[in-house]
């Protein structure tokens, strides 16, 4: 394996000039990156090894939720914010591929036009290519070179997302959960899911009616109810952070200040904790863990053993010789071995 | 596995007219055919249609123009194009175009512009051989 050591001279000619290009802070160089690693074409690890190397340093915030929630919106608006304060920004919007055409209609930078033409902010879209879990396959490599290229806030945005889409976990510090008021009846199906990731809760299009009700419920079900006898389960206490629920009109652009301030305190606070560090431990260690599956699996079906071997059990499957399970096991001691 | 890439495609509806039922269909025909396609609603500048260009890494920018404005509006996205380092996308599209100008345009290096009344398989037809060439090329 050439990963682990590798270096400029390993790249492609092409690749190296994306490299040189990205280092040199032109956005063509960032773009192309972008398409190598979401395309997964070859050398597209050694093209990340060389990036991430630093390792992480801009503030990453998750947003996630039902679709038509208002994320695309809410981004653009904290987007803003951040270019207000001279901060530059990283955007990864996520939209569903169709299962049945393999296309996609990225939309998402419909809502985002008025900060399109801004040198200081950089979005792309990416369709989910059949990954499931709100995010596409690469997405968090792609948060990984937004970083890489030097902006300070990387903004993450899932796909419309149900209950157990979950994967913004591992792109993200900060997960911002965004609902609506309608979303209101679904909330004892959401304990179990999204209620769990959220660091942040923001009720949007809160001008409609329900948005109280649906902020009282949230905070009843996070049992955050100081005063009135209930205490925060314990998990909470020890982590000491109270997930604020905050209400927002994204359009309007009310309350996104609370939002913003609210997204900071949870950094500081993850700064303050070592749960920063903790987090990026654990990001880490999924990386690792994606990264070996990924070319276990394309080492797998590359190797022609396995693929004979592949054939023959499948004939001796229809002789009712072998199964499934005693095939597999071939396989992996071939590969092993 | 490089057969396998998707095409990503930016339909676009520069200029003033809100009339964006053509870049709609022609959005979710690209969709249909397997594309990636990156959708910015109405009223984009060429500014704003090049950045988006350049951010999503497309293959093709597909203008849609019903306002009469194409004389300006393509060669302005062309230019703008190449002062942004862009030589590998493929800048098409569509609509009220009369063929003295349709003609002039492809003079300029600008690629096909189809009519009203095409069907969407022409363009799809269109993208995906000049696609296959730029592989192969």
């Amino acid at each position: 394996m050439t990963v682990s050591k590798a270096s400029t001279d390993v790249l492609s000619d092409r690749l190296a000039s994306t490299l040189e290009r990205f280092r040199d802070g032109q956005v063509t160089g960032l773009a192309r990156a972008i398409s190598v690693v979401e395309n997964e074409r070859p050398g597209f690890q050694e093209l990340l090894h060389e990036i991430v190397s630093p390792g992480p340093s801009a503030a990453r915030v998750g947003f996630t939720g039902p679709p038509g929630a208002g994320k695309s919106s809410l981004v653009a608006a904290v987007a803003t914010a951040y270019r207000a304060a001279e901060e530059r920004v990283g955007i990864v919007a996520v939209d569903p591929t169709s299962p049945y055409s393999g296309g996609a209609l990225l939309g998402d930078r419909i809502r985002m036009n008025e900060i399109a033409t801004d040198p200081g902010i950089f979005i792309r879209s990416m369709a989910t290519r059949g990954s499931l879990g709100g995010l596409a396959a690469t997405t968090k490599e792609v948060a990984d070179l937004m970083d890489g290229f030097g902006f300070d806030r990387v903004v993450v945005e899932t796909v419309g997302v149900g209950q157990t889409e979950l994967e913004i976990t591992a792109a993200a510090d900060t997960v911002v959960v965004v609902l609506v008021p309608e979303s209101g009846d679904s909330i004892q199906a959401m304990k179990a899911g999204l209620m769990e990731i959220a660091d942040v809760f923001v009720v949007n299009k809160a001008d409609r009616p329900g948005a109280a009700r649906l902020v009282k419920e949230l905070r009843h079900a996070l049992q955050f109810r100081p005063g009135h006898g209930v205490k925060p389960a314990p998990e909470r206490e020890v982590d000491g952070w109270t997930i604020p629920v905050l209400q927002t009109n994204a359009i309007e652009g009310d309350g996104v200040p609370d939002l913003l301030g609210a997204i900071d305190a949870h950094r500081a606070w993850m700064d303050r904790s070592g749960e920063l560090d903790r987090r990026r431990r654990e990001r880490a260690g999924g990386r690792i863990r994606d990264v070996v599956e990924r070319d276990l699996r394309r080492t797998a079906w590359r190797t022609p053993e396995a693929l004979t071997l592949l054939e023959r059990g499948v004939e001796g499957i229809a002789g009712g010789s072998e199964t499934p399970y005693s095939v597999a096991r071939q396989i992996l001691a071939a590969l092993l071995r | 596995m490089s057969d396998e890439r998707k095409i990503r495609v930016l339909v676009a509806k520069p200029g003033l007219d809100g009339h964006d039922r053509g870049a709609k269909v022609i959005a979710s025909s690209f969709r249909d055919a397997g594309f990636e396609v990156i959708y910015t609603g109405l009223h984009q500048t060429p500014e704003m249609i090049v950045s988006a260009a350049v951010q999503e890494d497309v293959d093709v920018v597909a203008m849609s123009v019903l306002s009469g404005a194409h004389m300006t509006l393509f060669p302005r996205v062309q230019e703008l194009l190449g002062e942004a380092g862009v030589d590998h996308v493929l800048l098409t599209g569509g609509g009220i175009i009369p063929e003295e100008d349709v003609a002039a345009l492809e003079a300029q290096g600008i690629g096909r512009l189809f009519g009203p009344g095409t069907p969407t398989s022409e363009a799809i037809a269109y993208v995906r051989e000049w696609f296959a060439a730029q592989q192969s090329a």
